[in-house]
Protein backbone atom coordinates (compact mmCIF):
# COMPACT_ATOMS: atom_id res chain seq x y z
CA UNK A 1 0.00 0.00 0.00
CA UNK A 2 1.32 3.51 -1.22
CA UNK A 3 1.42 6.52 -2.63
CA UNK A 4 1.23 6.60 -6.27
CA UNK A 5 2.63 9.55 -8.78
CA UNK A 6 -0.42 10.16 -11.06
CA UNK A 7 1.49 12.54 -13.02
CA UNK A 8 5.34 13.56 -12.56
CA UNK A 9 5.98 17.72 -11.51
CA UNK A 10 8.85 19.50 -12.72
CA UNK A 11 11.35 18.28 -9.68
CA UNK A 12 9.85 16.41 -7.32
CA UNK A 13 12.14 14.86 -4.77
CA UNK A 14 12.47 12.65 -1.45
CA UNK A 15 14.43 14.91 1.10
CA UNK A 16 15.79 14.93 4.72
CA UNK A 17 17.75 16.76 6.93
CA UNK A 18 20.46 16.09 4.84
CA UNK A 19 23.39 13.12 4.83
CA UNK A 20 25.53 14.16 7.47
CA UNK A 21 28.98 12.59 7.19
CA UNK A 22 30.12 12.50 4.37
CA UNK A 23 31.45 15.95 2.94
CA UNK A 24 35.42 14.79 3.38
CA UNK A 25 34.81 12.19 0.18
CA UNK A 26 32.97 15.31 -1.81
CA UNK A 27 29.23 14.21 -1.31
CA UNK A 28 27.27 17.00 -0.61
CA UNK A 29 23.78 16.71 2.44
CA UNK A 30 21.63 18.09 -0.05
CA UNK A 31 18.27 17.42 2.25
CA UNK A 32 15.53 19.78 2.15
CA UNK A 33 16.31 23.26 0.80
CA UNK A 34 13.64 24.72 3.86
CA UNK A 35 14.44 22.18 6.55
CA UNK A 36 12.03 24.08 8.68
CA UNK A 37 9.31 23.93 6.61
CA UNK A 38 10.10 20.06 6.37
CA UNK A 39 10.55 19.61 10.19
CA UNK A 40 6.87 21.34 10.34
CA UNK A 41 5.27 18.99 8.18
CA UNK A 42 6.80 16.03 10.29
CA UNK A 43 5.67 17.38 13.04
CA UNK A 44 2.27 17.80 12.24
CA UNK A 45 1.65 14.19 11.22
CA UNK A 46 3.64 12.78 14.55
CA UNK A 47 6.71 11.79 12.55
CA UNK A 48 10.34 12.32 13.79
CA UNK A 49 12.24 15.47 12.01
CA UNK A 50 14.70 12.95 10.56
CA UNK A 51 11.44 11.00 8.29
CA UNK A 52 11.89 11.52 4.43
CA UNK A 53 9.32 14.07 3.02
CA UNK A 54 8.50 14.95 -0.40
CA UNK A 55 9.68 18.50 -1.44
CA UNK A 56 7.43 19.78 -4.86
CA UNK A 57 8.59 22.75 -6.81
CA UNK A 58 5.80 23.81 -9.20
CA UNK A 59 4.37 22.27 -11.29
CA UNK A 60 3.68 19.92 -8.69
CA UNK A 61 3.41 15.80 -9.26
CA UNK A 62 -0.38 14.78 -8.26
CA UNK A 63 -0.57 11.80 -6.55
CA UNK A 64 -3.13 9.18 -5.50
CA UNK A 65 -3.12 7.78 -1.88
CA UNK A 66 -3.77 3.78 -2.20
CA UNK A 67 -4.54 3.93 1.53
CA UNK A 68 -5.83 5.89 4.14
CA UNK A 69 -3.27 8.12 5.30
CA UNK A 70 -2.83 11.53 7.42
CA UNK A 71 -0.50 13.90 5.70
CA UNK A 72 0.27 17.61 6.58
CA UNK A 73 1.91 20.48 4.07
CA UNK A 74 4.24 23.02 4.79
CA UNK A 75 6.35 25.01 3.21
CA UNK A 76 5.28 27.22 -0.23
CA UNK A 77 1.97 27.39 -0.59
CA UNK A 78 0.66 25.62 -4.20
CA UNK A 79 -2.92 25.67 -3.57
CA UNK A 80 -3.62 22.27 -2.97
CA UNK A 81 -6.44 20.14 -3.37
CA UNK A 82 -7.84 16.88 -1.94
CA UNK A 83 -10.62 15.23 -4.71
CA UNK A 84 -10.30 18.77 -6.18
CA UNK A 85 -11.69 20.72 -3.34
CA UNK A 86 -8.88 23.30 -1.80
CA UNK A 87 -6.98 22.08 1.29
CA UNK A 88 -5.00 24.42 3.96
CA UNK A 89 -1.56 23.79 4.57
CA UNK A 90 0.00 23.49 7.96
CA UNK A 91 -2.80 21.03 8.92
CA UNK A 92 -2.75 17.57 9.34
CA UNK A 93 -5.07 15.81 7.25
CA UNK A 94 -6.65 12.64 7.34
CA UNK A 95 -7.16 11.03 4.01
CA UNK A 96 -9.59 7.85 2.92
CA UNK A 97 -7.79 5.68 0.46
CA UNK A 98 -8.09 6.75 -3.28
CA UNK A 99 -7.77 10.31 -2.49
CA UNK A 100 -6.28 12.74 -5.08
CA UNK A 101 -3.40 15.00 -3.98
CA UNK A 102 -3.48 17.59 -6.64
CA UNK A 103 -1.47 21.64 -6.96
CA UNK A 104 -2.78 23.92 -8.71
CA UNK A 105 -1.29 27.45 -8.55
CA UNK A 106 1.51 29.11 -6.50
CA UNK A 107 0.22 31.03 -4.02
CA UNK A 108 3.83 31.85 -2.17
CA UNK A 109 7.17 30.55 -1.44
CA UNK A 110 8.79 28.65 -3.86
CA UNK A 111 8.95 24.85 -2.34
CA UNK A 112 6.58 22.66 -0.64
CA UNK A 113 6.63 19.73 1.54
CA UNK A 114 4.50 17.07 1.98
CA UNK A 115 4.93 15.06 5.06
CA UNK A 116 3.13 11.23 5.38
CA UNK A 117 2.77 9.81 8.85
CA UNK A 118 4.66 7.07 9.26
CA UNK A 119 7.01 8.28 6.50
CA UNK A 120 7.97 6.60 3.57
CA UNK A 121 9.73 2.99 3.29
CA UNK A 122 12.50 3.41 1.14
CA UNK A 123 16.26 2.97 1.36
CA UNK A 124 18.41 5.18 2.92
CA UNK A 125 21.93 5.92 0.85
CA UNK A 126 24.47 6.74 3.05
CA UNK A 127 22.03 7.22 6.35
CA UNK A 128 19.99 9.63 4.65
CA UNK A 129 16.82 9.52 2.13
CA UNK A 130 17.69 12.54 0.54
CA UNK A 131 17.53 12.08 -3.38
CA UNK A 132 21.03 12.55 -4.97
CA UNK A 133 20.54 12.99 -8.74
CA UNK A 134 24.07 13.27 -9.35
CA UNK A 135 25.04 10.07 -8.01
CA UNK A 136 21.60 8.82 -8.52
CA UNK A 137 21.15 7.59 -5.45
CA UNK A 138 18.50 8.39 -2.18
CA UNK A 139 15.08 8.80 -2.38
CA UNK A 140 12.81 7.24 -5.18
CA UNK A 141 15.67 5.25 -7.73
CA UNK A 142 18.07 8.23 -6.87
CA UNK A 143 15.73 10.60 -9.38
CA UNK A 144 12.54 13.61 -9.17
CA UNK A 145 9.40 11.60 -9.28
CA UNK A 146 7.79 10.59 -12.51
CA UNK A 147 4.21 9.03 -13.75
CA UNK A 148 3.89 6.22 -11.57
CA UNK A 149 6.45 6.12 -8.95
CA UNK A 150 5.03 4.30 -5.69
CA UNK A 151 6.22 5.21 -2.19
CA UNK A 152 5.69 2.39 0.09
CA UNK A 153 4.12 4.58 3.14
CA UNK A 154 5.13 3.01 6.04
CA UNK A 155 3.03 1.78 8.90
CA UNK A 156 2.56 3.34 11.88
CA UNK A 157 -0.79 3.85 14.42
CA UNK A 158 -4.33 2.56 13.35
CA UNK A 159 -5.73 5.83 11.65
CA UNK A 160 -9.68 6.87 12.59
CA UNK A 161 -12.07 5.16 10.03
CA UNK A 162 -13.97 7.69 7.51
CA UNK A 163 -16.98 7.10 6.86
CA UNK A 164 -17.92 8.21 3.32
CA UNK A 165 -16.23 7.91 -0.18
CA UNK A 166 -14.65 11.30 -1.00
CA UNK A 167 -14.06 13.08 2.20
CA UNK A 168 -11.24 13.59 4.19
CA UNK A 169 -10.59 15.88 7.64
CA UNK A 170 -9.10 18.78 7.94
CA UNK A 171 -7.67 18.48 11.98
CA UNK A 172 -8.62 21.51 13.36
CA UNK A 173 -5.23 23.04 14.93
CA UNK A 174 -2.78 24.76 12.53
CA UNK A 175 1.05 25.02 13.02
CA UNK A 176 2.38 28.38 13.72
CA UNK A 177 4.99 29.06 11.68
CA UNK A 178 5.96 32.76 13.14
CA UNK A 179 8.83 32.19 15.64
CA UNK A 180 9.77 36.03 16.86
CA UNK A 181 12.10 36.82 13.90
CA UNK A 182 12.88 40.11 14.55
CA UNK A 183 14.27 41.10 10.68
CA UNK A 184 11.28 41.76 8.47
CA UNK A 185 12.62 42.10 4.94
CA UNK A 186 16.27 41.28 5.12
CA UNK A 187 18.16 38.33 4.97
CA UNK A 188 20.65 38.50 7.82
CA UNK A 189 24.39 37.52 7.45
CA UNK A 190 27.55 37.17 8.86
CA UNK A 191 30.68 38.63 7.22
CA UNK A 192 32.69 35.66 5.68
CA UNK A 193 36.63 35.57 5.65
CA UNK A 194 36.70 38.06 2.52
CA UNK A 195 34.55 40.19 2.94
CA UNK A 196 36.72 42.76 3.97
CA UNK A 197 38.11 42.74 0.10
CA UNK A 198 34.50 44.46 -0.65
CA UNK A 199 34.85 48.31 -1.05
CA UNK A 200 32.80 50.10 0.91
CA UNK A 201 30.47 51.02 -1.45
CA UNK A 202 29.80 47.16 -3.19
CA UNK A 203 28.91 46.46 0.94
CA UNK A 204 26.42 48.99 0.71
CA UNK A 205 24.72 47.19 -2.00
CA UNK A 206 24.08 44.02 -0.13
CA UNK A 207 21.65 46.02 2.02
CA UNK A 208 19.91 47.91 -0.25
CA UNK A 209 17.82 45.60 -2.19
CA UNK A 210 19.03 45.63 -5.47
CA UNK A 211 20.03 42.20 -5.77
CA UNK A 212 17.49 39.55 -7.34
CA UNK A 213 17.30 36.28 -8.09
CA UNK A 214 18.25 34.71 -11.78
CA UNK A 215 16.51 32.37 -13.38
CA UNK A 216 19.69 30.51 -13.06
CA UNK A 217 19.18 29.30 -9.55
CA UNK A 218 18.35 25.84 -8.42
CA UNK A 219 19.27 23.58 -5.34
CA UNK A 220 22.52 23.94 -6.13
CA UNK A 221 22.73 27.94 -5.62
CA UNK A 222 21.05 31.21 -6.33
CA UNK A 223 22.79 32.97 -8.86
CA UNK A 224 21.81 36.76 -8.06
CA UNK A 225 22.10 39.82 -10.51
CA UNK A 226 23.40 43.58 -9.88
CA UNK A 227 25.95 46.10 -10.38
CA UNK A 228 29.24 43.61 -10.32
CA UNK A 229 30.26 43.89 -7.31
CA UNK A 230 33.38 45.89 -6.54
CA UNK A 231 37.03 44.23 -4.48
CA UNK A 232 39.91 45.36 -3.73
CA UNK A 233 41.97 43.15 -4.35
CA UNK A 234 41.41 39.63 -6.80
CA UNK A 235 44.02 37.79 -4.75
CA UNK A 236 43.18 33.84 -5.46
CA UNK A 237 41.49 31.44 -2.72
CA UNK A 238 42.48 28.43 -2.40
CA UNK A 239 39.59 25.87 -2.61
CA UNK A 240 37.95 25.29 0.92
CA UNK A 241 34.85 23.93 2.39
CA UNK A 242 32.05 25.67 1.70
CA UNK A 243 28.20 25.32 3.30
CA UNK A 244 24.47 26.02 2.72
CA UNK A 245 23.98 29.68 2.76
CA UNK A 246 27.69 30.53 1.78
CA UNK A 247 27.62 34.25 -0.26
CA UNK A 248 30.48 33.31 -2.78
CA UNK A 249 31.87 36.32 -5.51
CA UNK A 250 32.06 34.48 -9.10
CA UNK A 251 34.46 36.07 -11.51
CA UNK A 252 32.20 38.43 -13.35
CA UNK A 253 31.49 40.64 -10.37
CA UNK A 254 28.16 38.80 -9.68
CA UNK A 255 27.36 36.64 -6.05
CA UNK A 256 25.96 33.19 -5.94
CA UNK A 257 24.28 32.48 -2.93
CA UNK A 258 25.22 27.95 -2.12
CA UNK A 259 22.11 26.11 -1.33
CA UNK A 260 21.29 22.93 -0.16
CA UNK A 261 22.81 20.75 -3.01
CA UNK A 262 25.99 22.86 -3.34
CA UNK A 263 29.85 21.25 -3.67
CA UNK A 264 31.36 20.58 -0.73
CA UNK A 265 34.63 22.84 -1.53
CA UNK A 266 34.98 26.32 -3.67
CA UNK A 267 37.43 28.18 -4.78
CA UNK A 268 35.62 31.72 -4.83
CA UNK A 269 35.98 34.17 -2.21
CA UNK A 270 33.59 33.77 0.87
CA UNK A 271 31.89 37.15 1.42
CA UNK A 272 29.11 36.31 3.56
CA UNK A 273 27.36 33.29 5.15
CA UNK A 274 23.38 33.66 5.66
CA UNK A 275 22.45 32.65 9.35
CA UNK A 276 20.92 29.70 9.48
CA UNK A 277 17.87 30.71 11.09
CA UNK A 278 17.48 32.41 7.26
CA UNK A 279 18.17 29.46 5.48
CA UNK A 280 14.08 28.52 5.33
CA UNK A 281 13.35 32.24 4.17
CA UNK A 282 16.15 31.73 1.76
CA UNK A 283 14.67 28.91 -0.07
CA UNK A 284 11.39 29.96 -0.53
CA UNK A 285 12.49 33.00 -2.97
CA UNK A 286 11.87 32.11 -6.56
CA UNK A 287 13.45 33.54 -9.68
CA UNK A 288 12.44 37.50 -9.85
CA UNK A 289 12.49 37.79 -6.36
CA UNK A 290 14.94 41.11 -4.89
CA UNK A 291 16.97 40.11 -1.74
CA UNK A 292 18.28 42.42 0.65
CA UNK A 293 20.98 41.02 3.01
CA UNK A 294 21.57 42.60 6.46
CA UNK A 295 24.92 41.95 8.52
CA UNK A 296 24.41 40.80 11.92
CA UNK A 297 27.20 38.88 14.61
CA UNK A 298 27.82 35.59 15.76
CA UNK A 299 25.72 36.31 19.03
CA UNK A 300 22.69 37.32 17.19
CA UNK A 301 23.12 34.65 14.88
CA UNK A 302 23.48 32.01 17.15
CA UNK A 303 20.55 32.98 19.43
CA UNK A 304 18.16 33.32 16.31
CA UNK A 305 18.79 29.96 15.30
CA UNK A 306 18.17 28.65 19.09
CA UNK A 307 14.88 30.69 18.90
CA UNK A 308 13.75 29.10 15.84
CA UNK A 309 14.86 25.48 17.24
CA UNK A 310 12.84 26.38 20.16
CA UNK A 311 9.75 27.34 18.53
CA UNK A 312 10.10 23.96 16.82
CA UNK A 313 9.89 22.08 19.85
CA UNK A 314 6.79 23.83 21.03
CA UNK A 315 5.14 23.37 18.24
CA UNK A 316 6.26 19.46 18.76
CA UNK A 317 5.07 18.96 22.06
CA UNK A 318 1.50 20.57 21.26
CA UNK A 319 1.06 18.94 17.82
CA UNK A 320 2.10 16.08 19.60
CA UNK A 321 -0.26 16.53 22.09
CA UNK A 322 -3.53 16.86 19.58
CA UNK A 323 -2.78 14.22 17.51
CA UNK A 324 -2.35 11.52 20.18
CA UNK A 325 -5.75 12.54 21.40
CA UNK A 326 -6.88 12.28 18.13
CA UNK A 327 -5.45 8.87 17.63
CA UNK A 328 -7.08 7.39 21.10
CA UNK A 329 -8.49 4.32 20.04
CA UNK B 1 61.85 22.19 19.27
CA UNK B 2 58.71 23.18 20.01
CA UNK B 3 57.39 25.90 17.65
CA UNK B 4 53.77 27.60 17.88
CA UNK B 5 51.59 26.60 14.95
CA UNK B 6 51.03 29.34 12.57
CA UNK B 7 46.99 29.06 11.48
CA UNK B 8 43.93 31.43 11.49
CA UNK B 9 40.45 30.71 12.98
CA UNK B 10 37.57 32.27 11.35
CA UNK B 11 33.85 31.92 11.38
CA UNK B 12 32.36 30.17 8.70
CA UNK B 13 28.94 31.02 9.28
CA UNK B 14 26.98 30.29 12.91
CA UNK B 15 27.58 26.66 12.50
CA UNK B 16 30.95 26.30 11.14
CA UNK B 17 34.65 27.54 11.03
CA UNK B 18 37.80 27.07 9.55
CA UNK B 19 41.16 26.93 10.27
CA UNK B 20 43.71 27.94 7.68
CA UNK B 21 46.99 27.20 7.86
CA UNK B 22 48.04 29.57 4.66
CA UNK B 23 45.79 29.74 1.79
CA UNK B 24 48.76 28.44 -0.21
CA UNK B 25 49.28 24.69 -2.11
CA UNK B 26 51.83 23.27 -0.26
CA UNK B 27 52.53 19.54 0.30
CA UNK B 28 53.20 20.49 4.39
CA UNK B 29 50.37 22.35 5.08
CA UNK B 30 48.10 19.56 3.26
CA UNK B 31 49.93 17.30 6.06
CA UNK B 32 48.99 19.65 8.83
CA UNK B 33 45.34 19.39 7.79
CA UNK B 34 45.31 15.93 7.30
CA UNK B 35 46.78 14.93 11.00
CA UNK B 36 43.69 17.04 12.26
CA UNK B 37 41.40 15.71 10.54
CA UNK B 38 42.36 12.46 11.20
CA UNK B 39 42.37 13.26 14.70
CA UNK B 40 38.76 14.27 14.82
CA UNK B 41 37.73 11.65 12.87
CA UNK B 42 38.87 9.67 15.81
CA UNK B 43 37.87 11.96 18.39
CA UNK B 44 35.27 14.54 17.30
CA UNK B 45 35.36 16.96 19.48
CA UNK B 46 31.32 17.33 21.59
CA UNK B 47 29.06 19.10 19.52
CA UNK B 48 31.28 18.69 15.75
CA UNK B 49 29.05 17.40 13.19
CA UNK B 50 31.38 16.96 10.50
CA UNK B 51 35.29 17.80 9.67
CA UNK B 52 36.30 18.91 5.78
CA UNK B 53 39.69 18.69 5.20
CA UNK B 54 40.40 20.68 1.67
CA UNK B 55 44.23 22.13 0.23
CA UNK B 56 45.61 24.13 3.51
CA UNK B 57 42.39 24.32 6.00
CA UNK B 58 40.15 22.58 7.88
CA UNK B 59 36.33 23.16 8.11
CA UNK B 60 34.05 21.95 11.43
CA UNK B 61 30.36 22.24 11.20
CA UNK B 62 29.07 22.26 14.54
CA UNK B 63 25.78 22.04 16.09
CA UNK B 64 24.96 25.28 17.93
CA UNK B 65 22.32 23.62 20.47
CA UNK B 66 24.37 20.72 21.23
CA UNK B 67 27.31 23.12 22.17
CA UNK B 68 24.82 25.54 23.80
CA UNK B 69 23.98 22.65 26.08
CA UNK B 70 27.66 22.15 27.35
CA UNK B 71 28.95 25.58 27.35
CA UNK B 72 25.66 27.48 28.80
CA UNK B 73 23.16 29.26 27.29
CA UNK B 74 25.22 32.88 27.06
CA UNK B 75 28.61 31.46 25.77
CA UNK B 76 29.04 31.86 22.40
CA UNK B 77 29.14 28.46 19.92
CA UNK B 78 31.91 29.58 17.97
CA UNK B 79 34.15 30.89 20.75
CA UNK B 80 33.85 27.34 22.59
CA UNK B 81 34.31 25.16 20.10
CA UNK B 82 37.06 27.39 19.00
CA UNK B 83 38.59 26.60 22.08
CA UNK B 84 38.48 22.89 22.51
CA UNK B 85 40.12 23.34 18.80
CA UNK B 86 43.30 24.74 19.75
CA UNK B 87 43.18 22.61 22.72
CA UNK B 88 43.25 19.31 20.37
CA UNK B 89 45.83 21.11 18.12
CA UNK B 90 48.62 21.42 20.91
CA UNK B 91 48.24 17.78 21.49
CA UNK B 92 48.10 16.65 18.09
CA UNK B 93 50.86 19.13 16.50
CA UNK B 94 53.67 16.23 16.41
CA UNK B 95 51.72 13.42 15.31
CA UNK B 96 52.41 12.67 11.67
CA UNK B 97 50.16 10.40 10.31
CA UNK B 98 50.00 10.44 6.03
CA UNK B 99 48.78 8.06 3.21
CA UNK B 100 52.03 5.66 1.80
CA UNK B 101 49.44 4.24 -0.46
CA UNK B 102 50.91 4.54 -4.05
CA UNK B 103 48.12 4.39 -6.93
CA UNK B 104 49.05 4.45 -10.63
CA UNK B 105 46.00 4.89 -12.88
CA UNK B 106 45.88 4.23 -16.68
CA UNK B 107 44.76 6.96 -18.86
CA UNK B 108 44.07 7.24 -22.50
CA UNK B 109 45.11 10.70 -24.00
CA UNK B 110 44.04 10.15 -27.23
CA UNK B 111 42.07 12.95 -29.22
CA UNK B 112 38.60 10.87 -28.71
CA UNK B 113 39.35 11.32 -24.69
CA UNK B 114 40.87 14.49 -24.71
CA UNK B 115 38.84 17.36 -25.93
CA UNK B 116 40.65 19.81 -24.59
CA UNK B 117 44.02 18.64 -25.67
CA UNK B 118 44.94 20.57 -29.00
CA UNK B 119 44.00 23.42 -27.20
CA UNK B 120 46.12 23.18 -24.19
CA UNK B 121 49.38 21.73 -27.03
CA UNK B 122 48.10 25.46 -28.75
CA UNK B 123 48.55 27.47 -26.01
CA UNK B 124 52.01 26.33 -24.66
CA UNK B 125 53.30 25.35 -27.84
CA UNK B 126 54.17 21.68 -27.09
CA UNK B 127 53.62 18.45 -29.28
CA UNK B 128 51.22 16.50 -27.61
CA UNK B 129 53.49 13.47 -27.05
CA UNK B 130 55.77 16.04 -24.69
CA UNK B 131 52.24 17.29 -22.84
CA UNK B 132 51.64 13.82 -22.48
CA UNK B 133 54.76 12.57 -20.76
CA UNK B 134 55.01 15.78 -18.60
CA UNK B 135 51.32 14.50 -17.18
CA UNK B 136 52.17 10.71 -16.92
CA UNK B 137 55.97 11.65 -15.80
CA UNK B 138 55.17 13.08 -12.27
CA UNK B 139 53.94 11.64 -9.08
CA UNK B 140 51.09 13.67 -7.65
CA UNK B 141 49.81 14.21 -4.27
CA UNK B 142 45.86 13.77 -3.60
CA UNK B 143 45.40 16.98 -1.59
CA UNK B 144 41.59 16.68 -0.67
CA UNK B 145 37.95 15.20 -2.30
CA UNK B 146 35.83 17.66 -3.10
CA UNK B 147 33.38 19.29 -5.68
CA UNK B 148 31.82 15.80 -6.84
CA UNK B 149 31.72 12.53 -4.63
CA UNK B 150 35.07 11.33 -5.27
CA UNK B 151 36.31 14.17 -7.05
CA UNK B 152 40.60 13.68 -6.02
CA UNK B 153 42.39 17.48 -6.47
CA UNK B 154 45.42 16.69 -6.96
CA UNK B 155 49.13 18.79 -8.05
CA UNK B 156 51.26 20.46 -8.43
CA UNK B 157 51.12 19.98 -12.47
CA UNK B 158 54.25 20.93 -14.38
CA UNK B 159 54.42 24.73 -14.70
CA UNK B 160 54.61 24.20 -18.67
CA UNK B 161 51.41 22.08 -18.74
CA UNK B 162 49.30 24.53 -16.06
CA UNK B 163 46.26 25.78 -18.00
CA UNK B 164 43.55 28.17 -16.15
CA UNK B 165 40.49 27.14 -15.73
CA UNK B 166 37.16 28.08 -18.64
CA UNK B 167 35.20 30.63 -17.45
CA UNK B 168 32.25 28.76 -19.21
CA UNK B 169 31.76 25.06 -17.81
CA UNK B 170 31.29 22.29 -19.93
CA UNK B 171 29.69 18.92 -20.13
CA UNK B 172 32.27 16.59 -18.81
CA UNK B 173 32.14 12.41 -19.29
CA UNK B 174 33.04 10.34 -16.59
CA UNK B 175 36.59 9.54 -15.93
CA UNK B 176 37.73 12.79 -17.61
CA UNK B 177 41.16 13.85 -16.24
CA UNK B 178 41.82 17.55 -16.43
CA UNK B 179 44.16 20.83 -15.43
CA UNK B 180 42.99 23.91 -14.22
CA UNK B 181 45.65 26.00 -13.07
CA UNK B 182 48.14 24.00 -10.92
CA UNK B 183 45.91 21.10 -10.12
CA UNK B 184 44.84 17.66 -12.48
CA UNK B 185 41.98 15.53 -11.52
CA UNK B 186 39.39 13.44 -12.75
CA UNK B 187 35.66 13.96 -12.93
CA UNK B 188 34.23 10.58 -11.05
CA UNK B 189 30.80 11.46 -12.77
CA UNK B 190 29.26 13.33 -15.72
CA UNK B 191 29.32 17.11 -14.95
CA UNK B 192 29.64 20.21 -15.64
CA UNK B 193 33.07 21.54 -15.27
CA UNK B 194 35.46 24.09 -16.31
CA UNK B 195 38.77 22.01 -16.48
CA UNK B 196 41.01 21.92 -19.54
CA UNK B 197 40.03 18.08 -20.28
CA UNK B 198 43.24 15.96 -21.48
CA UNK B 199 42.45 12.27 -21.06
CA UNK B 200 40.35 9.89 -19.77
CA UNK B 201 40.67 6.83 -17.27
CA UNK B 202 38.84 3.42 -17.36
CA UNK B 203 38.85 2.79 -13.86
CA UNK B 204 35.43 3.36 -11.58
CA UNK B 205 36.74 5.98 -9.07
CA UNK B 206 33.40 6.42 -7.19
CA UNK B 207 31.23 3.38 -6.36
CA UNK B 208 27.60 4.64 -5.36
CA UNK B 209 27.16 0.89 -3.98
CA UNK B 210 30.17 1.20 -1.85
CA UNK B 211 30.09 3.36 1.71
CA UNK B 212 30.83 6.72 0.45
CA UNK B 213 34.26 5.98 -0.39
CA UNK B 214 36.54 6.57 -3.78
CA UNK B 215 39.42 4.91 -4.53
CA UNK B 216 41.34 7.99 -3.81
CA UNK B 217 41.78 9.25 -0.31
CA UNK B 218 43.68 12.71 0.55
CA UNK B 219 47.59 11.60 1.18
CA UNK B 220 47.81 9.74 -1.56
CA UNK B 221 50.71 9.52 -4.21
CA UNK B 222 49.25 9.24 -7.53
CA UNK B 223 51.36 8.22 -11.35
CA UNK B 224 49.07 8.56 -14.54
CA UNK B 225 49.94 5.84 -16.98
CA UNK B 226 49.15 6.46 -20.27
CA UNK B 227 47.15 3.83 -22.43
CA UNK B 228 46.25 3.39 -26.03
CA UNK B 229 42.36 3.32 -26.81
CA UNK B 230 42.67 -0.46 -27.35
CA UNK B 231 44.07 -0.99 -23.81
CA UNK B 232 41.32 1.36 -22.64
CA UNK B 233 38.56 -0.77 -24.30
CA UNK B 234 39.74 -3.76 -23.13
CA UNK B 235 40.23 -2.70 -19.84
CA UNK B 236 36.51 -1.86 -19.41
CA UNK B 237 35.07 -4.83 -21.07
CA UNK B 238 37.30 -6.57 -18.78
CA UNK B 239 35.30 -4.73 -16.01
CA UNK B 240 31.78 -4.24 -17.01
Amino acid sequence: MSLRVIKGGILDTVQDMGRIGYQHLGINPGGAMDKYAAQIANILVGNDSTEGVIELHFPSSSFIFEQPALIALSGADFKASINGEEVPTLHPLLLDKYSILQFHAIKNGARAYIAVHGGFEIEKWLGSYSTHIKVEKGGVNGRALKSDDEIAIRRKSKLPFIKHEDEFYVLPWKADTNWGDPFEKHIAILAGHEWNRLTDEAKKKFHCGSLSITRRSDRMGYRLKGDPVQVITNEEVVSSAVGFGTIQLLPDGQLIVLMADHQTTGGYPRLAHVITAHHSRMAQMKPGDSVSFKLTDQQTAEKLYLKQQQHLAQLRNACTFKLEQFLKP
Amino acid sequence: MNQAPAYSIFSSGDAALTIDFGNVIDVSLNEKVMTLFTALQKQPLPGMIEAVPAYSSLTLFYDVAAIKKKAGKEALAYDWIKEQLQKLLVNTAEANETSSRFLQIPVCYEAAFAPGINELANAKGLPIEEIISLHASKKYRVYMLGFLPGFAYMGDVDERISMPRKTQPENVVAGSVGIAGKQTGIYPLASPGGWCIIGRTPLRLFDPEGEGESLFKAGDTVQFISITQNEFESYQRGHS
